[in-house]
């Protein structure tokens, strides 16, 4: 197949960006997204032009390395899959497709399509995490967390933490991301004891990074590559509240 | 020169902890002034990274990733191994040391092996502590289920991303220390160089993939977690920007590279569609607990859709090749049996490359909605690459470069012949000898990284003076010279080729010369084209871009420079190996029927080469492997 591309150049964080136009010619419909993208930059590199810069590194969904918006969406049009894992047949021929990086205010672009996610990072630091030293922690069975529990913890743990949520977002909010990591420690016995000072503190992280909050439009359910739900958004709310007493 | 593993003496149930015991120890006041430089942040490094950092060390951790949390153990599914011994089916330390050491075809140490099985009951406890959401029972119990080579069910496991919820705990652990101030992480950061003065590993230089610049970075210690080489094939399951470059540089510095013939084929990957392919896909060996191997009897059933093959005309290769083990034969044997069945004509999918992977006698069995809590995620990985529902017809797979079991030869304290470098998880040769048992990948990353090393760099620091060389010794602007010297070369070429065409060619010499199955020939003639390809390379590569930018076709250069370097050393050990063993297939030396055939007489050693320029042959060195706990015998899965 044959499509026409729209993709989003800019040089630098600095630099004005704009939409270039290119052809990709002869797509296999088997091939990944990111597959139909090497061959488009290997044509421009045999033309002598800089390719299209995009991040990707596991290629099979998992990392959260890659995405970009494709035709508005991030990740593209398929549901509950990244920009690696969607393939050209999800696509027709002679179809026009447009190319952006994230857009959100905590996500400066770096180059093209790729963006610095670090404020992801950030959040995490300030207390996603329980503080277990390595070592004596006790046996792993004397604990018993119900299995509704657990299966709701790894519901939470599936983010990938690829910022989809965060581009999809009008507000360019991260809270689905934080949220599903309060949430995912909030429900388990080991993570009830830092329960208010990680609420607080990740929420205040979240809002000094330059995120936005929430408000209710679920576009980042919608966009979210593993299908990350927004009622850990409530979960971490109640948190917050009770945080608020102690 | 003979290598000695410094493994303690004495019976090996208290080797490790007479050794820890032995092991010179750190004030607690004293381990700030000490710096520790941890490159790659997956379950080794990662896991490392945040131990050290909260014993108080001072740790600056790097990654070529945009964060620490992205390393490619993330990747791994089915689940880590541990003998918990939880479901009364006579696991135990030794029967888990034990079965490594079979299933690597006795060739790894036995110390080291018995170290991991002794901690793997650890991590356990560590990574629930971690509020890793491992897969419970109804009674809250952890669940367990049962994996390639071993007849227990050892495996604990979080839906099919294990490795994602083992690597976030690392990565949480990691960013606790961030936040108390003892660990750096530099990410988008690439190691390209490791300095040594006067035969002690002092730093490393780096290149910041954002800025372009070079930079140096000095340690009291410096710990390698890098991963495996396996990209050398270009097509496998390892991430894009997996490299062999921080290990190869290192072997340039002198660290001797053990076993690197030691590669493992996974034989349960999502078969190649096309040339526009970039890398192949893993389904999780978990999924032959319940799906059944076959392939058509008859050549000329291949064609047929699934449903005209009568139960009759199907081969259960394995089931009937290895009774007894069936379709968890280990990973080895697995991929042999699917590659003889496919160079017997009786392949299926395009190009006749592939096996079918049947779950219908299991959704039988237990129902569509257990399979579909079992392996969800991976038939809807599967359906979204092939366009195929797993639930109504069986996948198709095919074996596929997966993991390095060779890599930096250690010693028992996981630090390689350099002083002050110590090398964690793939990046090392130590535990899973020719061949890896599934769910022991993540177990050893994070035993060398949370439980091993932690002590044994005490050990070794002990006796070090902190920061008596830094980065202004001149061995660092020598190297940052050397590092800018290459990426001006690299880019003043502006040859023809893309550096991408040059990896996928050199893959194929691999994969076709030195796969699945080496002979002489095939070897010699690998030894002939990979220079030849480097060659080219050098005259011929075309890098696009400036040094000074974010630039993915210099990062790539870079590492298809040195892959096109380290195969050569690869294949000269498959020669020199006149073996079969594990991953390791000599179709000279094989039996009657196809199985590996060792030869201990000549072969029972740690291979351990030592670079000596370019056009040069690289020296072999010894390390001698010796039996005493289990009994060297022909491993049989029948």
């Amino acid at each position: 197949m044959d499509l026409t591309l729209y993709v989003w150049r800019q040089n630098g964080p600095d630099e004005k960006g704009k939409m270039e136009q290119y052809e990709a010619k002869n797509v296999s419909p088997d091939s990944s997204f990111l597959e139909m993208l090497d061959e488009v930059n290997e044509e421009l590199i045999a033309n002598g032009e800089l390719p299209i810069e995009f991040d990707n590194d596991c290629r099979e969904g998992i990392c959260g390395t890659c995405g970009c918006v494709i035709n508005g969406v991030p990740h593209g049009p398929q549901e509950k899959t990244t920009t690696c894992q969607l393939h050209m047949r999800q696509f027709n021929d002679g179809d026009t497709i447009t190319l952006e990086p994230w857009r959100a205010g905590a996500f400066p672009v770096v180059k093209d399509l790729v963006v610095d996610r670090s404020a992801l990072d950030k959040i995490i630091q300030a207390g996603g995490y329980t503080s277990a030293y390595t070592g004596e922690v006790g046996e792993a069975n004397q604990t018993l967390i119900p299995k509704p529990d657990a299966d709701y913890a790894m519901d939470a743990a599936e983010c990938i933490g690829c910022g989809a949520c965060v581009a999809a977002c009008p507000n360019g909010s991260a809270m689905l991301f934080t949220c599903a990591k309060v949430a995912q420690m909030a429900v388990l016995p080991q993570g009830q004891v830092e329960a208010a000072e990680r609420v607080k503190n990740m929420t205040e992280a979240l809002l000094n990074a330059g995120f936005g909050n929430c408000t209710n439009h679920y576009e980042c359910e919608a966009a979210c590559p593993k299908g990350v739900s927004v009622k850990f958004i409530a979960k971490s709310n109640r948190e917050y509240i009770k945080a608020l007493g102690k | 020169m003979i290598l000695d593993g410094k493994c303690p003496s004495g019976p090996i149930e208290k080797s490790w902890d007479k050794h820890r015991f032995d092991l010179k120890l750190v004030n607690p006041a004293n381990k700030r002034k000490y710096k520790i430089l941890v490159v790659g942040t997956g379950l080794a490094g990662g896991a490392a990274a945040a131990t050290l950092g909260e014993l108080g060390y001072n740790v600056e951790a790097f990654c070529y990733q945009d964060s620490a949390r992205r390393a490619h153990s993330i990747a791994a599914q089915g689940g880590i191994n541990a003998a918990k011994n939880y479901h009364n089916d006579g696991d135990s330390v030794f029967r888990l040391f034990y079965d490594t050491i079979k299933g690597g075809d006795f060739r790894a140490r036995e110390g080291d092996v018995w170290r991991l099985a002794q901690v793997s009951n650890n991590i356990i406890d560590q990574c629930v502590a971690q509020g890793v959401p491992f897969a419970r029972e109804y009674s809250g119990l952890l669940a367990n289920r049962s994996f390639g080579g071993a007849q227990v069910s050892r495996t604990f496991y979080a839906r099919g991303q294990t490795g994602q919820q083992l690597l976030l705990g690392a990565y949480q652990a990691l960013s606790r220390q961030v936040k108390a101030g003892t660990v750096k992480v530099r990410p988008r950061t690439e190691m390209l160089d490791l300095v040594v003065v006067d035969g002690v590993a002092r730093g490393i230089t780096v290149r910041n993939l954002i800025s372009g610049e070079i930079e140096s970075h000095w340690g009291d210690a410096v710990i390698l977690a890098t991963g495996g080489y396996i990209n050398v094939f270009y097509l496998s399951t390892n991430a894009m920007g997996c490299s062999v470059t921080a290990a190869w540089k290192a072997c340039k510095k002198g660290a001797f590279m053990a076993n690197p013939c030691y590669t493992q084929i996974h034989p349960t990957c999502i078969p190649q569609s096309g040339d526009h392919q970039s890398k192949l896909t893993l389904m999780s060996e978990s999924l032959r607990n319940d799906g059944r191997c076959w392939v058509p009897k008859k050549a000329e059933d291949c064609e047929k859709p699934v449903n005209e093959i009568p139960e009759e005309a199907r081969d259960y290769y394995l089931e009937r090749k290895y009774p007894s083990f069936g379709n968890l034969a280990p990973r080895d044997i697995a991929s042999r049996a699917a590659k003889e069945q496919c160079d017997d004509g009786r392949g299926v999918g395009p190009g006749k490359r592939g096996v079918y992977l049947d779950y219908q006698s299991a959704i039988e069995r237990v129902g569509e909605d257990t399979i579909r809590e079992r392996y969800g995620n991976l038939f809807d990985m599967y359906e979204k690459i092939t366009d195929e529902n797993a639930y109504k017809q069986p996948m198709r797979i095919y074996p596929a470069p997966h993991y390095a079991m060779g890599g930096l030869w250690v010693d028992y304290n996981c630090m390689s012949n350099i002083p002050g470098l110590f090398v964690l998880g793939e990046a090392n040769f130590s535990v899973h000898g020719a061949n890896r048992l599934g769910a022991s990948a993540l177990m050893q990353g994070l035993a060398d990284g949370y439980f091993v090393i932690p002590y044994t760099i005490g050990g070794y620091l002990a006796g070090v003076k902190p920061g008596e060389v830094t980065d202004e010794h001149a061995a660092f602007a020598k190297s940052r010279e050397d590092v800018k010297a290459q990426i001006n070369k690299l880019m003043s070429i502006n040859g023809k080729r893309s550096v991408s065409s040059f990896h996928r060619a050199l893959g194929k010499i691999m994969w076709e010369d030195v796969g699945m199955a080496r002979s002489k020939e095939s070897l010699e003639d690998a030894l002939k084209a990979i220079p030849a390809l480097r060659e080219e390379f050098w005259q011929n590569v075309k890098v696009t871009g400036s040094e000074g930018d974010l630039n993915n076709q210099l990062e790539n250069a870079g590492r298809v420079a040195d892959f096109l370097e380290f195969a050569e050393i690869l294949a000269t050990d498959a020669l020199h190996r006149e073996e079969s063993c594990g991953g390791h297939f000599r179709v000279e030396h094989q039996t009657d029927d196809g199985e590996a055939m060792r030869d201990d007489e000549k072969f029972c050693y740690v291979a351990a080469w030592e670079y000596k320029g370019e056009g040069k042959a690289p020296e072999l060195h010894k390390e001698p492997l010796k039996f005493e706990n289990v009994k060297l015998a022909v491993r049989s899965y029948k």
